[in-house]
């Protein structure tokens, strides 16, 4: 009748899946690996889908260069004065390009201080002036994003905006409002923006009522230069958890520079060469790793990133001034967004046509979710082949025995409660005990809130894992079928969240899988048990974050020594747990209550008595 | 075996109300798995509004619930928290008091005296049903009238149990394929034979029938004295039968009725709808001995092919499983389904997500996981109506099956 029903079938299945089930395990997770790495040498060029953006064929007309100088000069003068963004000369010269103005104030207190910006009480003011579209009723938007005070100065950035602002006042074509943003405190300030502009409450940012809006934002573009002059403009893509712009817009961005004669690069590197070589497949795989490992920390890689999870397309482009010979002005660039900005001012609806979900080996080439999803699919069967062979097992040894008595059946169940409860409880204090507990721990070390709250979190986890050793009287009993049951129940967790990681963030479910699969398919009690403990300890995701930290460093052909890995590692955690807060970000509930109680329950297993 | 089950409802309420004051309880309240356009508590809230302002509560299009639930939640509008804690949580264990017709051999007095546990034990601390909990949906009701109505037929009282058909048939139309199963049950408790030439037969069905066909024109007529007006038949029935309202949900019939075109939409409709209805016929010719089982197939049926499900109605029929357990043994899948139904569930949301908040998906994905979980659920109940059957085979003709020449046979489903 089937597969499934016809018994002798079963039976030869069966048999085969318990005869050969560690070769078959070995091989699917070795093909797993094997796939990730030959992607790409598979990767087909980029191509624009959508229709309405199709040719490039737009007739730029600005020469923003010295204007834009200009603007950037006094800019930059005023915020020197007055240290922070300049609200009245904003808001002045904007009104004087013609623009409608508003600022909105903001505020917040960081959970705990944020070592890397050094801040902790925030208080700001972003400044927006939108220009309304002659011919439409506001109902969309475009926004060019410029942090005021990223990485110190970006007046140049500033200038430019106003230059085009100004430019753009003039022309007649525009069907959607333009809406020109300058944020203080970098993603702070876009956050704040974000939840104003959209009237919801993500997180607990303070700000007054919203003083003005324009249409539906259909696309963002956000611009970082530091120099007069450029030699490339680089493109950032990840946003925050992982998601990424419609891949559209990218290819819109890189069809421009090619027209304008600008160099355009991802990740700071010039594309490999064409056709298939050693070096080239070496630098693809290296963007293509980093691209992994960026978007695995769910960290946005710019102030686009933040865009992303209201449906805005968005990118960051940053102006690279490197030592090549051949400079471009501002007016190149201008130019770039004049021309990108006057294509997106012609769709008809959202971008949608092309890839929500792909991977860049290199910016003129792209990897789609139908290719690379087979390689966590791979990494997936491991685990159900695991668990299969562990069931048959289980029934087996069901049936040998005959029927037990039924104290004893359910015992052996309430043998799983303990561990289980254990692990999740674990989980929710490695959740919640950091943030909330610091005033505790400031009290008893001499350490300041940020380190105490990171130094909690290592505690706790490394707390978890002694935890079997105390709790074994509890967990004594169940005998062999209880550890064989509990590592069915630790894969299936195991493998439920990589499922729903596949498709929520692709990157960070792959490195979790190729961390914790192999312990999880490897791990038993008894024999020789040190070992498989130390490949247990090894792939616990706290290390695997460490790995991560070093290995990225490596790509970043910048390696670093063990303690500076241990400085950024903790910086990492730290801003992982920030990100949640100000951010809304999803990864550090995911590892603490997802991944961690999943290691947690096969280090029980390990230890079972 | 008090003590357990105290227990169990303790914890049960404690989750409840826990979540009740969590920020979980307006996400989970929003999910469209757990609140149908049927069912959902805001809905029963924008009808009592209307009322209470004199409108005719079904003149928009927004409230479907029958006229006795909104003088129900009339006088209970400030305690509906603790009206849908306590609404299923002890009737079912009454369920289990009935003594089966199997011989002894296979399944002992012994275990059966654990069944009412468990059965509250996976009804109570069903994830399902404390989302539907939490949600207020008003499911709760509808498995609250047609426990009673399985109650009352165990018991054998045919009044009650007509009068609790009548009242679930009226609520959701469906539950009128729960009929035969009772009639069955209750011909079967009489010791009336089923022949179609027996007088007695025919004397019992038409007091079972024209007992509740009167409760049911009794009910209809009430409610149509509550409000003075039949308006109440088109939007709740007719809404149930005509499926105008294609929110996504857990069911079958939204993505079809979005995609097909209005000229073939009525055939469609209709050739859904009698799937619902048709397996009582071959169902009741074969398992006419065992109704208790037809009983559940059925809910089962209804739960899954109903034209707006959620997560509640199959929280009403998983409920039943531990009176099944003895089937277990002739279970042949029921690890891989298990493990479909629990993925399915977790990928429920983030498919929602996927669609509605990231855009990076579209309603094909939604549907494929809403299809997989259906499959997983027929399937199911397929693996458990053949090891029925099995088992059945087994009872009369011995557990160790030998061929003609004394080899071991085996059983196979062709």
């Amino acid at each position: 009748m089937g597969l499934l029903s016809d018994p002798q079938c079963r039976r030869a299945l069966g048999r085969l899946l318990l005869r050969l089930n560690t070769p078959l395990c070995v091989l699917s997770y070795l093909s797993g690996l094997a796939w990730f790495l030959l992607l790409p040498l598979l990767a087909p060029r980029t191509y624009l889908s959508e229709n309405a953006m199709g040719s490039t064929m737009v007739g730029e007309g600005s020469d923003l260069g010295p204007r834009a100088l200009a603007l950037a000069r006094d800019f930059g003068e005023h915020r020197r004065r007055e240290g922070g963004i300049p609200v009245s000369w904003l808001s002045h010269t904007m009104f004087q390009l013609g623009l409608e103005v508003h600022s909105q104030p903001f505020a917040r207190t960081l959970p705990f201080p944020d070592e890397a910006h050094e801040r902790y009480l925030v208080r700001g003011t972003n400044v927006f002036g939108v220009l309304r579209a002659p011919r439409a009723a506001s109902t969309e938007a475009l926004l060019l994003l410029v942090p005021c005070c990223e990485g110190g100065k970006n007046e140049q950035a500033v200038g430019l905006l106003l230059a085009l602002a100004g430019y753009c006042r003039g022309q007649i074509y525009w069907a959607k409002d333009l809406i020109f943003l300058v944020t203080e405190h970098d993603l702070l300030g876009t956050q704040a923006w974000l939840e104003g502009y959209h009237g919801v409450n993500l997180t607990a940012m303070q700000s007054g009522p919203f003083p003005g809006r324009a249409g539906a934002i259909q696309a963002a573009l956000a611009l970082e230069l530091s120099s007069d002059v450029l030699t490339s403009v680089d493109v950032a893509v990840e946003g925050l958890d992982g998601q990424l712009p419609n891949l559209d817009l990218l290819n819109l961005f890189q069809s421009f520079c090619h027209k304008n004669g600008l160099l355009c690069t991802l990740q700071g590197k010039l594309p490999p060469p064409e056709g298939p070589s050693g070096p080239g497949y070496a630098q693809s795989l290296r963007t293509l790793g980093l691209m992994v490992l960026g978007q695995a920390g769910g960290a946005p890689g710019g102030p686009h990133g933040l865009f992303l999870r209201f449906r805005i397309e968005a990118l960051t482009l940053r102006g690279i001034n490197s030592f090549r010979q051949h400079k471009f002005d501002l007016g190149a660039l201008g130019r770039t967004l004049e021309g990108m900005f006057r294509k997106l001012n012609n769709l008809l609806e959202r971008l949608h046509q092309s890839y929500f979900l792909y991977l860049l080996p290199s910016l003129a080439r792209f990897v789609s979710i139908g290719s690379y999803a087979p390689a966590l699919g791979l990494l997936l069967l491991v685990l159900a082949l695991r668990a299969l062979e562990l069931w048959m097992r289980l029934s087996r040894s069901e049936e040998g025995e005959g029927e037990p008595p039924v104290g004893e059946a359910r015992g052996g169940l309430l043998y799983l409660v303990p561990p289980i409860l254990i692990s999740g409880g674990a989980g929710a204090a490695l959740y919640l005990l950091p943030v909330r507990g610091q005033a505790v721990a400031t009290q008893h070390f001499p350490v300041g809130e940020a380190e105490a709250v990171v130094l909690a979190l290592i505690g706790i986890y490394v707390a978890g894992m002694a935890l079997p050793h105390s709790t074994h009287r509890a967990l004594s009993g169940g005998g062999q079928r209880g550890w064989m049951t509990l590592k069915l129940l630790a894969l299936l967790a195991l493998a439920l969240l990589l499922t729903c990681l596949a498709l929520l963030n692709f990157s960070l479910g792959f490195l979790l899988g190729v961390t914790l699969v192999p312990p999880a398919a490897a791990v038993r009690p008894g024999g020789n048990r040190l070992p498989l403990a130390l490949l247990l300890v090894l792939t616990t995701p706290g290390l695997s974050l460490f790995m991560a930290v070093l290995l990225e460093r490596e790509l970043l052909e910048a390696p670093a020594g063990l303690g500076e890995a241990w400085q950024r590692f903790l910086g990492a955690l730290g801003q992982g747990l920030l990100q949640e807060h100000l951010h809304g970000a999803h990864l550090s509930p995911l590892l603490c209550l997802g991944a961690y109680p999943c290691w947690l329950l096969l280090w029980n297993v390990l230890f079972w008595k | 075996m008090a003590a357990p089950l105290v227990l169990v409802v303790l914890a049960a309420v404690t989750v409840r109300a826990a979540l009740y004051r969590s920020s979980l309880a307006v996400f989970i309240a929003e999910r469209v798995e757990v609140a149908s356009p049927l069912n959902a508590w805001k809905r029963v809230v924008e009808g009592l509004a209307l009322l209470d302002l004199g409108v005719s509560p079904y003149s928009g299009a927004i409230f479907h619930e029958t006229p006795l639930i909104i003088y129900l939640f009339h006088f209970l509008i400030e305690y509906a928290e603790l009206v849908f804690m306590f609404k299923k949580q002890k009737l079912l264990i009454e369920l289990d008091k009935y003594a089966p017709d199997v011989a002894e051999l296979i399944q002992t007095p012994m275990e059966m005296h654990y069944i009412p546990l468990k059965v509250a034990l996976f009804y109570l601390l069903n994830p399902y049903t404390v989302m539907s909990c939490v949600a207020k949906s008003t499911c709760a009701i509808n498995n609250s009238v047609i426990a009673f109505f399985i109650l009352a037929t165990i018991k054998g009282s045919a009044f009650l149990s007509a009068v609790f058909l009548a009242l679930a048939t009226y609520q959701s139309l469906y539950p009128l394929t729960l009929f035969a199963p009772a009639l069955l049950y209750l011909l079967q408790r009489q010791f009336i034979p089923i022949k179609l030439k027996s007088k007695s037969f025919w004397l019992y069905t038409m007091q079972y029938t024209s007992l509740y066909l009167c409760s049911l024109v009794v009910i209809i007529c009430l409610s149509f004295f509550l409000l003075n007006s039949w308006d109440f038949i088109p939007s709740v029935y007719g809404f149930i039968l005509s499926v105008p309202d294609l929110t996504p949900n857990i069911g079958l019939f939204w993505y079809f009725f979005a995609e097909m075109f209005e000229h073939f939409s009525l055939f469609f409709v209709c050739v859904f709808q009698i799937n619902v209805f048709f397996y009582t016929i071959p169902l009741a010719i074969k398992l006419k001995e065992h109704p208790m089982f037809f009983m559940f197939v059925q809910l089962a049926i209804i739960s899954i092919f109903k034209s707006y499900p959620t997560v509640g109605d199959i929280a009403l029929y998983m409920a039943f499983l531990p009176v099944w357990s003895h089937l277990y043994r002739f279970l042949r899948n029921i690890f891989i389904l298990s493990c479909v139904l629990i993925f399915c569930s977790f990928l429920f949301p983030v498919l929602w997500h996927l669609w509605i908040y990231a855009g990076s998906a579209n309603s094909n994905f939604y549907y494929a996981i809403t299809l997989t979980f259906n499959i997983g659920q027929i399937l199911l109940i397929s693996d458990y109506f053949y090891a029925f059957l099995r088992r059945e085979y087994y009872l009369t003709h011995g557990l160790h099956l030998t061929r003609q020449d004394g080899t071991e046979a085996m059983l196979v489903l062709k």
